[in-house]
């Protein structure tokens, strides 16, 4: 498999009370386990099924994933930015394996 | 609205929608407990027509002041002609300060589209569209 490889998007400043987007990607196939392969073979359902958005150790917002989402999974949202600190994203794959981002941001 | 492409069809539709396939209906019915729908505004921007059913952008825009005393819980997308209906749920909080999201879907035929939104007062809003699919993206 392709390396999966998530990216984030966060302005590194904004001002106190001001709303930012928030842009994430994940380079993954998001096998939906209904394809098949080459050789007619169908291809298990690989996919990352869960993703979640924590500023400061607190969940900010999460998405549950079914196949029906495209290879790459790609999200925008708001974000109230109040205070300077850290994001943390993290992706979890069918089978549980995860994969995470920071990202830090401050105020003023 | 200022990430609602050009593009894009925006529909704007309030109350819950039960049209659809039953196994859709049914999902909803599921996650609404079958109440009545608000009249919450909520912005849906999809295409009208998708040439590529692999990835499909949905975008939605909800009124809602996002406080802890009222704000959106979650929102659910769910596709009538895939092989699941579900797509995706996002659940959400007041430390958002707004309500939209953005993301990109498979859908495998041309289908009704729906987005139902949770409120934290317990209430439920939805909208949906139809696009129309030239290619289908959810097989071989």
């Amino acid at each position: 498999m392709a390396k999966v490889k998530p990216r984030v998007k966060v302005p590194k400043t904004a001002d106190a009370g001001e709303i930012i987007e928030i842009k994430t990607l994940i380079s993954h196939p998001m096998h939906s386990g209904r394809a098949v392969d080459g050789d007619g073979n169908l291809v298990p359902r690989q996919i990352i099924h869960s993703f979640r958005a924590s500023f400061n150790g607190k969940l900010v917002m999460s998405v549950d994933l079914k196949p029906s989402v495209s290879a790459n999974p790609f999200f925008t949202f708001p974000f109230k930015a109040t205070a300077s600190g850290t994001f943390d994203f993290i992706w979890i794959e069918d089978g549980g394996k995860e994969y995470t981002k920071s990202k830090k941001i401050s105020i003023g | 609205m200022h990430w609602l492409g050009a593009a894009g069809f925006s529909a704007m539709v309030s109350k819950i929608a039960l049209a659809g396939t039953d196994e859709a209906a049914a999902r909803i019915n599921e996650i609404t407990g079958g109440a009545e729908g608000d009249d919450a505004l909520i912005i849906l921007d999809l295409p009208e027509i998708a040439e590529n059913g692999n990835a499909v952008k949905v975008a939605f825009d909800i009124d809602s002041p996002m406080t802890e005393e009222n704000y959106v819980k979650a929102v659910h997308i769910l596709a009538d002609g895939n092989p699941e209906p579900e797509v995706a749920t996002f659940n959400f909080s007041p430390a958002m300060g707004a309500c939209y999201a953005t993301t990109r879907m498979r859908l495998s035929k041309t289908q009704k589209v729906y987005v139902v939104a949770a409120f934290s007062d317990g209430s439920y809003g939805s909208a949906s569209a139809t696009v129309k699919v030239t290619i289908g993206g959810c097989g071989g």
